[in-house]
């Protein structure tokens, strides 16, 4: 149905969106019919209904309900009365301005953050709208009038009249009223924002009726299953194509660009090929990659190579001299090894082409509509206007799910078997063709003037894997006044990508665990050096002494357990944590028995989503630091699935976990990845202090604990 | 052909008999609420109850159920408002949600042989069911209050 249609069923009142310079603005439906085949935010019915578009891709992390609620508030909806669907995969109407571009990608906790301001003016505007229609009817000044939820009032006439009775009647000027920032509501009148309001996703996944990407089924459809090179940047030579075929229930086969893909009747039938499958590769990029000695040989190499390629990311004051005057200086190496995304729904998606094999509708659940219909339609040699995307739940995404490479891959078996398909990779595929968060090296060194305090810092980081390598390892947060910051790089041809705030997982380890030693080594409080040896700004500052409040930092806790201090910074938002740790000396293992952390988010949209969304993030970041490590050995990945490559189940899970948000009325900054960066050396500046042993290879697993505190 | 009862209904299906039960409540019978999480026991997504008993059906065969009463999240009750359910809405316990109905079958089946879990009876009998998202601490405090309120 398009838009016109829609409107003619309906009678409901539309307001559609164009670009201009600074974000979104609404626009008339004239002019919009007239710019293009488009839809809208915003649409009221006469029964009141009010259906708010989403471009809340939703992971988990609620942001599904909380771009809607903004827009919401600011018109003054009847959040009761509102509706949510999903915003079709058009960046150019609905995306957010980011580096002079349009997109969709929910990643990097961006989405209340890039969508907050745009999002309220166009809820303001649909109230100005609506304030306008109401004073034409009722021959009034619009300046006179109120809204309150669902409802234009007049308090001089005591009349009122509903946002649906208005929708019936209402007109859409052709140019949309302009809304200056001063006509936002102001924080006190919020009744959405900052409220307690219950995510709309819920109800659906405790009865089994959310749509996940993997629970789409369509008349007629075939399923395939996906082996791919396990050596990555490989291609199949040849295969087991005639046994393969004669298997119960298959239809077919299909090479790929990387793998081969089994198509059957059944999901079942198309697993069971898949794992019948022998296929000869031609050598990959990472073939012979040996991920444990890059880690302990090779990159220490590049690190002492003068001639090695470097990339510096930060360059300040002058090193040379904080180092040859200091009356102190500390050097250190970190190592943390590769991390798997392992949400819990494998990556899937359905594709149907028409009959005429000109166009393609396409089911996934993806973080990044634009980008993945921009993926199907370049795997096709489509252009864009012929895909069609359909936005479903996803069953995590942390970062894995932004390229439709899965979802293009279901479009071409679809193109080549003529019906409709669903592509499932098992657990075992999502795993050895993963893309991982990178490992890394890293040396710090640091110089002390004879204050003690801090005057010289340098740090490289070593591996392969460009931004993703980097993430995370400026300080910001303090005040060091002569930095150089390098990365070195050395090609593997292992698949890596974004994994929750990435390379702040392990450049904030090696960070917050170098810091804390010269800390240590001083006698000094950590959280008095970090506030005067490191010069941390008063942002930091505050959420140091909060959280050291919250813990009762300074109070000495039951014999066997001690505190470690940690830092996050990431996507605008900042924290402080501390994590009581013990550790079981026969066995190396860990246990975090209690958390604090302290966030500044600016202002808070949805504290329970914030604070849910946080608690994940710690315990992702737990899970990370105690567990997770994906080796390569031949270029292959050795780990398979959950019984080798391990991930925090409740056992594991501490008995207090305390998230304080700092009030502030600042515009809002990321979450979803604020709650894990702190976590890796939180622990190990914790163990520290039981075992006088630093840890400095994540993951902490119990040999590897074991193994540094006997040593 | 197997025989078993669905979420109080019988039913047939047709896949082979040593079909994981997964699919054929999810691609024959079209309940998609039951996930596919590891496709070898490891995760729990998978959860439903046969006779009462929590078990994985990516690694159940069909025909093992044969006769049985299979109860998927779609039926746990009726109308979707089993205490746990409603527990779970009240504590706000999904984020992903894609482990969720393995966690809430679990949980149900700890409630019907213990009214009043503590809280390590809690943690040692979901300690095989996997949430990604960490929502551990709420399926906790949801299993609690559920006890409480059922």
């Amino acid at each position: 149905m398009d838009r016109r249609q829609f409107f003619k069923a309906t009678g409901a009142l539309g307001f559609a969106i164009a670009i201009s310079g600074d974000g979104l603005r609404l626009l008339s439906e004239a002019q919009a019919a007239a710019a293009r085949e488009i839809n809208a935010w915003v649409r009221i019915a006469p029964d009141g209904t009010v259906t708010i578009l989403t471009a809340g891709a939703e992971m988990g992390q609620g942001s599904m309900t909380s771009l809607p609620l903004i827009v919401a508030e600011e018109m003054d909806a009847d959040w009761s009365k509102v509706v949510l669907d999903w915003a079709p995969a058009d960046p150019a109407l609905y995306g957010y301005t980011l580096n002079n571009a349009k997109q969709m990608a929910i990643v990097g906790s961006r989405a209340v953050q890039t969508y907050y301001s745009d999002l309220r003016v166009a809820g303001a505007q649909v109230r100005k709208v609506l304030l306008a229609n109401a004073a034409e009817k009722w021959n009034a000044d619009a300046k006179s009038l109120k809204t309150e939820p669902g409802y234009v009032v007049d308090p001089a006439n005591n009349r009122r009249m509903s946002y649906g009775e208005i929708a019936a009647f209402a007109k859409v000027p052709e140019t949309l009223p302009t809304v200056d920032a001063k006509e936002l509501k102001p924080r006190d009148q919020f009744r959405l924002i900052g409220k307690p309001i219950p995510r709309r996703d819920i109800p659906h996944k405790v009865n089994g009726t959310a749509m996940y990407g993997m629970d789409v089924q369509l008349p007629g459809m075939v399923y395939a299953s996906t082996r791919h090179s396990p050596v990555h940047g490989g291609a199949p030579e040849s295969w087991n194509d005639a046994k393969v075929k004669q298997m119960k229930g298959v239809l077919g086969t299909v090479r790929l660009p990387d793998g081969v893909a089994v198509i059957a009747d059944s999901i079942p039938h198309a697993l069971a090929a898949r794992r019948a499958l022998e296929v000869k590769w031609q050598k990959g990029a990472a073939a012979g990659f040996d991920s444990e000695r890059a880690l302990e040989d090779i990159y220490a190499r590049v690190h002492a190579d003068p001639a090695a390629k470097t990339q510096v990311l930060e360059s300040k004051g002058e090193l040379q001299s904080a180092f040859s005057g200091a009356a102190k200086t500390y050097k250190a190496e970190f190592r943390s090894d590769y991390g798997y995304h392992a949400q819990m729904e494998p990556l899937n998606a359905v594709a149907r082409f028409n009959p005429a094999g000109d166009r393609v509708e396409v089911w996934e659940g993806t973080q990044d509509p634009g980008s993945s219909r921009e993926a199907v339609a370049k795997a096709l040699g489509f252009k864009p206007e012929q895909v069609t995307m359909h936005q479903c739940y996803m069953g995590g995404g942390f970062g894995r799910r932004t390229l439709g490479d899965y979802s293009s891959e279901a479009a071409l078996i679809a193109k080549q078997v003529k019906k409709p398909v669903k592509l499932v990779w098992p657990r075992e595929e999502d795993l050895a063709y993963g893309m991982f968060r990178p490992q890394s090296f890293q040396c710090l060194e640091a110089a002390l003037d004879k204050d003690g305090k801090v005057s010289g810092w340098a740090h490289c980081v070593v591996g392969d894997g460009g931004v993703l390598l980097h993430t995370g390892i400026k300080i910001p947060y303090y005040g060091v006044p002569n930095q150089h910051i390098e990365m070195r790089g050395t090609p593997h041809g292992v698949r890596v990508k974004h994994w929750r705030a990435v390379g702040h997982v392990f450049n904030v380890f090696a960070i917050e665990s170098f810091v804390d030693q010269m800390a240590t080594d001083a006698g000094i409080d950590p959280i008095k050096f970090r506030i005067e040896n490191m010069n941390a700004t008063p942002k930091t500052r505050a959420l140091l002494e909060k959280v050291a409040q919250m813990s009762d930092w300074s109070t000495p806790r039951p014999q066997g357990r001690a505190l470690g201090l940690s830092l996050s910074d990431r996507s605008g938002s900042q924290g402080a944590g501390v994590a009581e740790v013990s550790v079981d000396r026969a066995s190396g293992k860990i246990r975090v028995h209690k958390v604090w952390l302290a966030v500044d988010g600016g202002t808070i949209v949805q504290p329970d989503m914030a604070r849910a969304n946080i608690e994940s993030g710690i315990l992702y970041g737990l899970s990370s630091v105690l567990h997770e490590r994906v080796t390569l050995k031949g270029g292959e990945v050795q780990q398979s699935n959950f019984h080798d490559y391990h991930v925090l189940r409740m056992s594991d899970v501490p008995e207090v976990m305390d998230v304080t948000l700092m009030e502030r009325d600042t515009r809002p900054t990321g979450l979803g990845e604020i709650g894990n960066p702190w976590v890796a050396a939180a622990i190990a500046n914790g163990v520290y202090r039981l075992t006088g042993k630093r840890l400095t290879h994540m993951p902490f697993t119990p040999e590897r604990v074991k193994q540094t505190i006997t040593a | 052909m197997v025989a078993f009862n669905l979420n109080g209904k019988p039913v047939s299906a047709k896949a082979e008999d040593s079909t994981p039960l997964l699919w054929v409540i999810r691609d024959e019978l079209q309940l998609t609420g039951t996930k596919f999480g590891c496709g070898a026991a490891l995760c729990g997504a998978c959860t439903v109850h046969v006779n009462g008993k929590a078990v994985r059906s990516c690694t159940t065969t069909v025909g093992s159920v044969k006769g049985a009463n299979v109860v998927t999240i779609e039926g746990l009750a009726p109308d979707g408002t089993h205490a746990l359910q409603k527990a779970w809405i009240a504590e706000q316990v999904p984020q992903c949600g894609y482990c969720q109905s393995g966690q809430i079958m679990k949980a149900a089946e700890l409630l019907a042989s213990n009214k009043n879990p503590s809280r390590d009876e809690i943690v040692s009998h979901m300690d095989g069911n996997i949430c990604r998202c960490g929502t551990y601490h709420r399926i906790i405090a949801a299993i609690q209050r559920a006890a409480k309120e059922a």
